[in-house]
């Protein structure tokens, strides 16, 4: 698969925007999908159709065997040990949850500490912000350095004897950063804390090998992995899912159910309470294919020289200020422009068909450590081109001659 | 879609420049809103009269050039009006940008009728809206000083 022609295969780009081309410059948030994600999900509807994991009849069968193959296939994909270590939810809000709610009933107390980072995204604050009230615990954050990233020496020193948890990003929606995290979990380990990445921004762009991590829990939201809504992926060390208690209740996840008391089913049914989100999870599948028929080698070295592109058309155009400058960045590039607004931009921009994203984007703790209460971000994803880069700066210098009039 | 529309001169000019942008010390009433999704907030200061007149009205926020216009218009508007004059005011606003019809009151000269159409560009633009209502939400809320704060999301 030639990746110069990878917009052929999302038939979002057929259309137009405000009569121009789209250039989508807002993956991070969510990216688009292509042709063979759409078309599994039509054929699941029209012709494959039934639950899964209940009835014995033909369909039900089939949609079982595709469903728990996605299971497989995601394994694969990010070389976890079992396949049982992959757990559907929602979407990675949900598997931080999942992670905060069950290690917090078990193993916090009062006056216990999670250790998160200035960088955090709301779905990897709040959840943890539940056992302050909850439980008494305290939540510290480790510091960013000026160039907006969070180095090993950073964690090192916010690590306490109460550290019982950390739960950091696996790369900044907002400077890009990429984190150490498989040294950061050499580190958690060494202290006997055990360490969640959001992976929400790693996994769509970055190769992923859970064993090599070694790190106990990673969450996934797949719909930024050019896949359907309504999904994620928590993938977690097999013992924590041994140990830890269900998360929600309900069909599916139990093994008996009697007036006096209730058994819990095995994994990976444990955690997966309810009608799952069958059609995303068999159309996840076809996702996965898509990544590995490019390969995410190419997939990373396409968007980093994108990014590098980027930054150095934005770094030429002397309005433009970038956010972060870190050493290791991954394809998100936000910026402010002098004296305007970043919600101004993302409407001007809008009018040539350029999408990009504008406000805090879930990360109020770290603006409010810039000093900015608003940035606009350009983030990339495989099916970005140089051009959509030079169109963007195109763009901005609009934004400039509306301002300047 | 006009982006001229949207970013007339007076516009601009306000939301660079805006008019009544500080705090002063005897204000007797107040308020704050702000819209979570983009970051904007407003803060907005009163100081009511034995009339209830507003003799004196600042601001203190940041935010897009819509929500600083629409604020610096709205806050140079006040000033000398009654509660009844000031109430008739911002529903004629809001009908104005939610409703699209035409701005009704007679207390307001063509002078200020102009200033205020120049925000009606934002009904083109539905997300900014919220931009161009933030300041008279919160206006209503610092008149009634209601304690709490203005939200755009919880507005409806
Ligand atoms: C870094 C990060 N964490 C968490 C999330 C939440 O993911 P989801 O909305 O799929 O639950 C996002 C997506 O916005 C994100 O960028």
């Amino acid at each position: 698969m030639n990746i110069n022609n990878i917009k052929k295969q999302f038939p979002i780009f057929n259309n137009k925007v405000h009569n121009n081309d789209l250039v989508y410059l807002d993956s991070a948030n969510s990216s688009q999908k292509p042709q063979m994600v759409v078309d599994r999900i039509y054929d699941f509807y029209t012709k494959e159709f039934s639950n899964v994991g209940r009835s014995v009849h033909y369909l039900a069968v089939a949609a079982t065997n595709l469903y728990e193959n996605t299971r497989t296939m995601m394994q694969k994909y990010i070389n976890a040990k079992d396949p049982n270590e992959i757990v559907f939810t929602k979407g990675a809000t949900e598997a931080i949850n999942l992670v905060a709610n069950t290690f917090g009933q078990k193993f916090l107390r009062e006056g216990d500490e999670i250790l998160l980072t200035e960088l955090e995204h709301h779905s990897n604050y709040v959840p943890w912000h539940y056992l302050r009230k909850l439980k008494g615990v305290k939540i510290n954050f480790a510091e960013i350095n000026n160039d907006g990233e969070i180095t090993l020496e950073s964690i090192e020193k916010s690590i306490t004897p109460k550290t019982k948890m950390i739960a950091i990003t696996h790369l900044s929606n907002v400077t890009g950063a990429i984190l150490p995290i498989k040294e950061i979990t050499s580190l958690a380990h060494s202290k006997n804390i055990p360490i969640l990445i959001d992976g929400c921004q790693g996994a769509p762009h970055l190769k992923l090998d859970m064993q090599d991590i070694d790190c106990d829990f990673y969450a996934i939201s797949c719909h930024k992995m050019y896949g359907p809504t309504g999904l994620g992926v928590l993938y977690a060390k097999k013992k924590w899912l041994d140990t830890l208690p269900p998360y929600q209740g309900g069909g599916g996840m139990i093994r008996e159910v009697k007036k006096e008391g209730i058994s819990f089913g095995d994994l990976p049914n444990k955690y997966e309470a309810g009608t799952m989100a069958t059609a995303q999870v068999i159309a996840f599948g076809e996702s996965i294919k898509f990544l590995n028929q490019i390969g995410i080698e190419n997939i990373e070295k396409h968007e980093s020289e994108l990014t590098k592109y980027g930054e150095e058309v934005l770094r030429k155009n002397n309005s433009v200020k970038l956010v972060g400058n870190p050493k290791n960045k991954g394809s998100v590039l936000s910026f402010t422009l002098d004296g305007i607004h970043a919600h101004d931009i993302a409407t001007i921009l809008d009018e040539d068909g350029v999408a990009i994203r504008a406000g805090h984007h879930c990360c109020q703790i770290l603006h409010d450590k810039l000093g900015l209460s608003a940035t606009a971000r350009a983030s990339l994803g495989v099916y970005n081109t140089k051009d959509d880069l030079d169109k963007l700066n195109e763009s901005i210098n609009k934004c400039k001659k509306i301002f300047d009039r | 879609m006009d982006l001229k529309e949207l970013y007339q001169e007076i516009i601009l000019e306000h939301g660079k420049n805006p008019k009544n942008l500080g705090k002063f010390e005897n204000f007797n009433k107040d308020a704050k809103g702000n819209n979570p999704l983009c970051g904007d907030k407003v803060h907005i200061y009163l100081k009511t009269d034995e009339n209830k007149k507003i003799s004196d009205i600042k601001f203190e926020g940041e935010g897009c050039a819509i929500t600083m216009a629409s604020t610096s218009i709205m806050t140079e508007l006040m000033k000398e009006k009654s509660e009844t004059e000031v109430k008739e005011l911002i529903d004629d606003f809001l009908n104005m940008i939610k409703e699209n019809s035409e701005l009704k009151s007679k207390n307001i000269n063509e002078d200020d009728k102009i200033k205020l159409m120049s925000l009606s560009g934002v009904k083109k633009y539905p997300m900014r809206v919220k931009c161009a209502t933030l300041p008279w939400h919160t206006l209503i809320s610092a008149m009634s000083n209601k304690p709490g704060e203005v939200n755009t999301e919880k507005e409806e």
